[in-house]
């Protein structure tokens, strides 16, 4: 989650915050266009957004979204999204008390003499994981906060980073 | 029991207590068709086009409380059910339109006809589903019915391919499938009603502000509003969508509020220390502009929708439940405190509304020579008001006066495209009302525009003997575009009128119902008795004048209290950024 957003403002002078929502839905048939719908539809921002089923037998779904707004804005999202048919909860984890979130992110770095070698030695720094190699490239594997990915990637772009893919914010509460 | 899909929906409609399909059939939906046929609980009204089907449903429901059902065929069927579909979610109709799809095995081949039916009306449904086993069909539409009439109402749209009507399936009662989830919040939070009754026992300067939601929760909420209202003395505003939930002859009645609504129902939106909103959503074209809404109330929103809150104002207090239960709690805690109020508060601040009231803003210019619009309707009102009497509305001026000038002694009793704004509502809108109330009156106040739109449904009204009356104010203009080309555009009334209308009167014969013109403000009377009294639709054809305003008129991006009263206020009065708001 981007905590540069916390420090934003709109137009007004508001301030934007970052929340991270987990919602249950139904595993049916266009709930996720339901979901990207009503964020496209009502202007609202998807910085991430993840999507799988969590519960086969029960048909559910786990979507998380990282979102973006002003306080009155969030309240508004939770409130549209819990009024969506297959929407059974939504939980505002940003505000319902700690939670971790984790993201997987792969890169692909391409480069050969001192810079490989500083990206492999950063790669270590950073416990990221080497799943592929090549004589001119790496592909890392890394899971962590969105922040931590953004620096890795920061890093490795002098060193040759050619490709990303990132997953997306998972996010669950601690505790019971 | 084992039987088609097609045998199905119209077995599920039967158990759902439907009486009336509007619809209109094709391809995908000839089983379906078929056995209608085949039967005779299910009267089915053939329209002329598929939005009026609809508006009809939309008529009906509004001026029943039940659902209104519609079915349509695959592609263009659908296609042009989508205005009728967005109308009815932004004025919470309920409404299940079943449509044809093309068969499973087609789908996502551009076959014939094929339209990605629940991918278009998605965002104009409170739900929609697609069905691809007949096992699931009958349970669906119950959930249909469920989902479009719980909670907030709002329409649905089931979506069946050709082949899941032809395979057979078991049927479902609805006592029988599984408890569908959906199950909104009905009942208050008691704290907060308790909380709101010490509010309205301490408030100086209360207001209720209702709307739609009053009404869509039934007959017993509109009781219950004015039981407390007249208890308490508070007086009571309303949205266009809420006329007819308290009473026009009620004595806190202050008219509808917003853009052109009346003088004292904004002004004391404006003044007051306390506003209940109740079923009512802060919509723009009531509020105005937002900084300066009701600057010194406390606001308490009692809404069925917990998005409806905090939407667009901030409020002190908000309480999820439906308008009925939550009004009865508000009675019942109020009245076991004693039914407490500051009465002389409440004397004095009825004194103030008694004063805005003496403002008249309603007058207008009377005309020996042409008829005014404002004076058709105040006609209309005369001659109609003790009837059993059902009014729809196009779009326009003319629904504005007719918001204006027409009293609603009752909800369910005016019908009119609020949140969309739907040019071509009315006509049909007063089929489907007719065709609920076969022995009421139910005139459309229209315009000449959009009374256009939708004409063809002239044909259906002949057809199911539905005779309902078409009262258009016929100024040979857009008259509120023409309105704001005025006031905002320096008089520049780029493509305004109404050019190359038909003969309204030979319109009518040609159609096999009667015609009636007037012109004359001296034979209005006798014309519009003409027109009650004929046993069959008419369209009359009522020529006023054609650059009338409709006053009072709060400029966009303006306040309350800066509303205009007349024309001679209205010299450069809406601000380049007023003009940008619609
Ligand atoms: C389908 C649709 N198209 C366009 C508009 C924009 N519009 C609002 S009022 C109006 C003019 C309506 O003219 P008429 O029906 O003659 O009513 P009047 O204002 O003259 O009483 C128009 C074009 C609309 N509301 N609906
Ligand atoms: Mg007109």
């Amino acid at each position: 989650m981007n905590k540069s957003a916390y420090h934003m403002r709109d137009a007004n002078g508001e301030i934007i915050e970052a929340h991270t929502l987990a919602l249950m839905v139904d595993n049916e048939s266009g709930v996720l266009a339901r979901v990207i719908g009503l964020f496209s539809g009502r202007g609202y921002n998807i910085e991430s957004l993840t999507v799988a089923e969590v519960d086969h037998e029960g048909r559910r779904s786990r979507i998380t979204v990282v979102t973006t707004g002003t306080a009155i804005v969030i309240e508004q999202i939770k409130a549209q999204l819990g009024r969506l048919v297959p929407v059974h909860e939504v939980h505002d984890l940003t505000v319902e008390g700690p939670a971790v979130q984790r993201e997987l992110a792969l890169f692909k770095v391409v480069g050969s003499g001192d810079a490989r070698i500083e990206a492999l030695r950063l790669a270590e720094i950073f416990r990221a994981n080497v799943v592929d190699s090549t004589l001119e490239s790496f592909v890392f594997e890394m899971t962590g906060t969105a922040e931590k990915i953004d620096a890795f990637a920061d890093l490795m772009r002098p060193l040759g980073l050619r490709e990303i893919a990132r997953t997306g914010v998972a996010a669950l509460s601690r505790g019971v | 029991m084992r039987m088609s899909g097609a045998k199905m929906v119209v077995q599920a409609l039967k158990d759902q207590g439907v009486e009336v399909v509007f619809g209109y059939p094709g391809g995908a939906v000839l089983p379906i068709y078929d056995e209608l046929f085949q039967q005779n609980d299910i009267r089915h009204i053939l329209v002329r086009h598929e939005q009026g089907a609809v508006h009809m449903a939309e008529g009906y429901a509004r001026s029943t409380g039940k659902p209104g059902v519609v079915l349509v065929t695959s592609g263009p069927g659908a296609t042009n059910a989508v205005t009728g579909l967005t109308d009815a979610l932004l004025d919470s109709i309920p409404l299940v339109v079943l449509s044809g799809q093309v068969p499973t095995f087609l789908i996502g081949t551009d076959g014939f006809q094929e339209a990605d039916t629940v991918g278009i009306t998605r965002p104009c449904t409170k739900h929609n589903w697609l069905v691809k086993d007949t096992e699931k069909l009958a349970a669906t539409i119950h959930e249909g019915f469920h989902v479009a009439t719980k909670g907030r109402p709002g329409p649905v749209l089931i979506d069946i391919p050709k082949d899941i009507q032809f395979a057979e399936g078991t049927y479902v009662a609805p006592d029988a499938i599984r408890v569908p989830h959906y199950q909104p919040r009905t009942a208050p939070d008691m704290d907060a009603v308790a909380q709101l009754v010490q509010m309205i026992e301490t408030a100086e300067r209360p207001v209720f502000y209702t709307g739609g939601g009053v009404i869509n929760s039934g007959p017993e909420a509109s009781r219950l509003l004015r039981e407390i209202a007249d208890a308490a003395n508070i007086p009571v505003t309303s949205t266009l969508m809420g006329l007819g939930a308290y009473p026009a002859s009620g004595k806190g009645w202050l008219g509808m509020l917003g853009m052109h609504g009346l003088y004292e129902a904004n002004m004391a939106m404006h003044g007051c220390d306390l506003m209940v909103s109740i079923g009512a959503r802060f919509d723009d074209r009531v509020t105005g502009r937002l900084a300066d809404f009701s600057p010194n109330s406390k606001k308490v929103h009692i809404d069925i929708d917990p998005s409806s809150i905090n939407k667009i104002i901030h409020v002190d207090l908000g309480i999820v439940g439906d308008v009925g239960k939550t009004l009865a709690e508000v009675l019942r805690v109020w009245t076991e405190r004693g039914r407490k109020v500051k009465t002389e508060a409440l004397a004095s601040w009825n004194r103030q509304v008694a004063e805005w009231k003496a403002v008249r803003c309603l007058t207008y210019k009377p005309s020996s020579s042409t008829i005014k619009p404002q004076y058709a309707l105040e006609r209309l009102e005369a001659l109609t008001k003790d009837m059993d009497r059902y009014i729809t509305t196009e779009v326009g001026q003319h629904q504005m006066w007719a918001a204006q000038f027409l009293g609603f002694e009752d909800p369910n009793r005016w019908m009119t495209s609020g949140g969309l704004g739907t040019m071509g509502y009315g006509l049909p809108a007063s089929i489907g009302v007719q065709i609920a109330h076969p022995d009421a009156l139910v005139i459309n106040v229209a315009g000449e525009a959009s009374w256009l739109m939708n004409m063809q449904e002239m044909g259906t009204a002949m057809q199911f003997r539905a005779p309902v009356k078409q009262f258009i104010l016929n100024n040979e203009r857009l008259g509120m575009v023409r309105q704001w080309q005025e006031l905002i555009h320096g008089e520049r009334y780029s493509h305004s009128w109404s050019e190359s209308l038909p003969d309204f009167v030979k319109l009518a014969e040609a159609f096999g119902c009667k015609g009636i013109q007037c012109k004359d403000p001296a034979d209005l009377d006798d014309a519009i008795m003409e027109m009650i009294r004929y046993d069959g639709p008419v369209i009359f054809d009522c020529l006023v004048e054609k650059h009338e305003n409709c006053f009072p008129m709060i400029p966009s991006g303006k306040a309350h209290n800066e509303m205009l009263l007349g024309e001679a206020e209205t010299q450069g009065v809406i601000e380049t950024h007023g003009a940008a708001l619609v």
